[in-house]
């Protein structure tokens, strides 16, 4: 069988003097245009110095009806490639040959306009997509039905709450009729409810023969939706597998250069006595990492300087989430005597259990202290930065929980009512009880 | 740039169900490849096809866009569509006192009430610098879609000179009604206004579109545009018949596009002589603009995405 989607050394470069000077003006392009032949002398032909490649030499092919899943840490070159696929922006170099037409959804609500009404921008956001209006006619009552704003229909749209506004833009896209489909990280937006009906409806897509290339952070849904991954490292392909191995290679080898803080001579958080040199996330097996699986243990570890013996040293460290959230701190001496430390190198490594954080983003810091604790010595900024990976998700849906805490939970459901003890009418109970 | 791959269009219209043929469904087609890449993609070159195939597939977007500026236009406004008649009435106004009566242009435009003279010329204009002013911010304006999904983007500009299109209309009402007012017969010769509008709207389209694709990388445009188009006003026979510039100057007059057009409005909606040589000129012009246009909004396409 042949490729739907044939990727052959596809390159973007981006300019990134271009990319600073957004909005360039005339008198701008007049200056750089005299200017450059001698830029160009001063700099010697270091020419590459300017430009950052989003996409390097990437190749590979699609079948038709793969679902594949497109993993990589943020800024790895997934949304540029899906961009390239969908047209908006130009390759480099390179190019995709397409064998089918691409509904492409990198954004929900994508031309809708507050002023109109809720059926306006359902024709409206539909052909943007790239619908007919005749096809929209067509599946017009099953939008509205799957959006759920069957009252609200000839209401603006400025009316409607931010979760009507949600569902309206995601049912109009999840009606494309295209065979390819580019799915952009659209998942992670409304309830939780909604989110499983959108996950649904993607498998239902993903189902029905179509080919579908989905990128995600969530990788409870791009392992329930994807059979086929492929992983994108600093804008290179690294591989191209089932989804389960994809996963796995992502989480374990995905490093950048924030999963380790080193401290120089000159920057380092420091007293007179003391010195922080290193801090960095292990996994559970021992790997410096920047994801973690959710279901594994993982450490946090600090390393430091003793000049001379400091009395009581105590090593700390806080954690919050991305938005502030403080989420728990801890500190050394429980799992230390105390005694004097130093002089000399040490590192102090604070294990926690598996299925502890949920997933997301924490960012960590790192003070120490002397009796009698009321000030700390030194207090470092919100450096380290670590994400959590649920590779399982939750239910037949693979949700995401929500809070903070992940924590592996038992449950035990039993029945109370005493005119039916036998097993089988129980289990009848619980499948009551989930629906 | 990409490119719907065109020489064997016949038979990929036979395998794979291109826009204008997909009642099929898609389980179908999974199954069913086309010989030949629907779409290609590849690096953009400097001078590329016009692409009007896709841009006739996309027809319909043209018309959703135009309704939604016609719909969206004159929401929240008490007046609402009667600023179509007010911006050209009040301009009217004020040139009928200044130049009409202070100037003594009265009597220099060849027996037609000054007021209705000068609203004849008005009238296209008013579209007109509407049209390219709107449509020369409309690609900046729709920045979310330009970077979320792909169509033709001379969709945009286009549909923002066609949303001008019904203001025009209604102030023509005003127009036909001045005209009784004052007395005025309607002749025949009004049958040819719908090819005037045609060429208005195409120099609109032609200009808007040069200047909204120079506007997403340059925003000096947005500043410059009102100064040009003042000047563009006072340098077309609006307000001032054209026999009223030297005749030593007259050619500099015909090159301007809008001269033969305006005139066009007049003679055909008053019954005088057709200048065919102007016209011809206004004509042959707006289609060389229009071709440039398109082609350096095409070159220029490929990076919207990374500029706006």
């Amino acid at each position: 069988m042949n490729p739907i989607i044939k990727v052959e050394n596809l390159s973007k470069q981006y300019r990134i003097g271009a990319r600073q000077a957004r909005y360039a003006t005339l008198r701008e392009s007049i200056v750089g245009t005299v200017r450059a032949p001698f830029k160009r002398l001063s700099r010697n032909g270091k020419s590459s110095d300017n430009t950052s490649r989003a996409l390097k030499d990437v190749s590979f092919d699609v079948m038709p009806g793969e679902t594949v899943g497109i993993v990589g840490s943020n800024g790895a070159g997934k949304s540029t490639l899906l961009k390239i696929m969908s047209r908006i922006t130009d390759p480099t170099t390179g190019g995709i040959d397409l064998y089918g037409r691409v509904g492409s959804l990198l954004e929900v609500g994508t031309g809708f306009h507050p002023e109109l009404t809720g059926r306006e921008n359902i024709y409206l956001s539909g052909a943007i997509l790239g619908m007919r209006k005749s096809e929209i006619d067509r599946k017009f009552d099953e939008i509205v039905a799957f959006a759920e704003v069957e009252e609200f229909i000839d209401t603006p749209m400025k009316h409607y709450s931010s979760g009507m506004y949600i569902r309206l833009a995601f049912a109009v896209a999840a009606h494309l009729e295209s065979e390819i489909l580019v799915i952009d990280e659209v998942l992670s937006v409304g309830d939780v409810r909604f989110q499983k009906r959108c996950l649904g409806k993607m498998s239902d897509v993903a189902r029905n023969g179509r080919t579908v290339l989905f990128v995600s952070h969530n990788m409870g849904a791009v392992r329930a939706l994807c059979s086929k991954g492929i992983y994108i490292k600093q804008g290179q392909l690294v591989c191209r597998s089932d989804i389960e191995t994809i996963i796995s290679t992502y989480l374990s080898e995905d490093k950048s250069s924030s999963s380790i803080i080193e401290w120089n001579d000159r920057d380092a958080p420091r007293s007179p006595e003391f010195c922080f040199r290193r801090a960095y996330i292990l996994n559970d097996a021992g790997k410096c990492v920047e994801s973690l699986d959710i279901r594994k243990e993982f450490s946090i570890v600090v390393e430091y300087e003793v000049s001379r013996p400091i009395k009581g040293l105590r090593i700390g460290f806080a954690m919050q989430t991305l938005e502030g959230i403080s989420i728990c701190g801890s500190n050394d001496p429980e799992g230390w005597p105390q005694f004097d430390r130093g002089p000399g190198t040490f590192t102090s490594r604070c294990t926690f259990p598996g299925y502890t954080l949920n997933t997301g983003t924490y960012l960590v810091n790192f003070t120490a202290d002397e009796p009698p604790y009321h000030v700390p010595l030194i207090r470092t900024p919100f450096c380290l930065h670590f994400n959590v990976e649920d590779t399982i998700g939750h239910g037949p849906m693979k949700e995401r929980l929500p809070g903070v805490l992940r924590p592996n939970l038992t449950w035990a459901v039993a029945n109370i009512d005493t005119n039916k003890p036998s097993g089988r009418n129980l289990s009848n109970n619980v499948a009551q009880k989930s629906s | 740039m990409v490119q719907v791959h065109s020489e064997r269009s016949g038979t990929l219209k036979a395998v794979a169900p291109d826009v204008s043929n997909e009642v099929l469904a898609p389980s179908h087609m999974a199954n069913v490849l086309p010989e030949y890449p629907l779409i290609k993609i590849r690096p953009g070159r400097k001078w590329v096809a016009l692409n009007l195939r896709d841009l006739w597939a996309y027809r319909e977007l043209l018309y959703f866009l135009t309704w939604r500026d016609i719909k969206v236009r004159y929401k929240q406004t008490v007046l609402g569509a009667a600023w179509a008649i007010i911006q050209p009435l009040f301009m009217m106004l004020i040139f009928t006192l200044f130049f009409g009566r202070l100037a003594g242009l009265d009597s220099r435009v060849g027996g037609i009430p000054y007021p209705i003279f000068a609203y004849a010329g008005l009238l296209p204009w008013t579209f007109f610098s509407n049209a390219i002013t709107n449509s020369s911010n409309s690609l900046v304006g729709s920045s979310n879609l330009i970077t979320k999904v792909y169509f033709p983007r001379m969709i945009i500009p286009a549909a923002a000179v066609g949303a001008g299109v019904v203001d025009f209309a209604i102030a023509f009402a005003v127009l036909i009604g001045l005209m009784i007012y004052y007395g005025m017969p309607i002749m025949g010769s009004i049958v040819m206004l719908p090819p005037l509008v045609l060429l208005t709207t195409l120099l609109a389209m032609g200009i808007g579109m040069w200047l909204s694709a120079l506007n997403v990388k340059y925003r000096d445009i947005r500043y410059a545009l009102p100064f040009m188009i003042q000047f563009w006003m006072f340098a077309t026979p609006i307000i001032y018949p054209s026999s009223l510039v030297p005749a030593k100057w007259q050619w500099a007059l015909a090159l301007n596009p809008l001269t033969g057009i305006i005139e066009g409005y007049r003679a055909a909606l008053f019954g005088l002589e057709f200048n065919w040589a102007a016209l011809s000129i206004s004509a042959a012009i707006t289609l060389a603009i229009l071709v440039y246009s398109a082609y350096s909004f095409r070159r220029m396409e490929k990076s919207f995405a990374d500029l706006v």
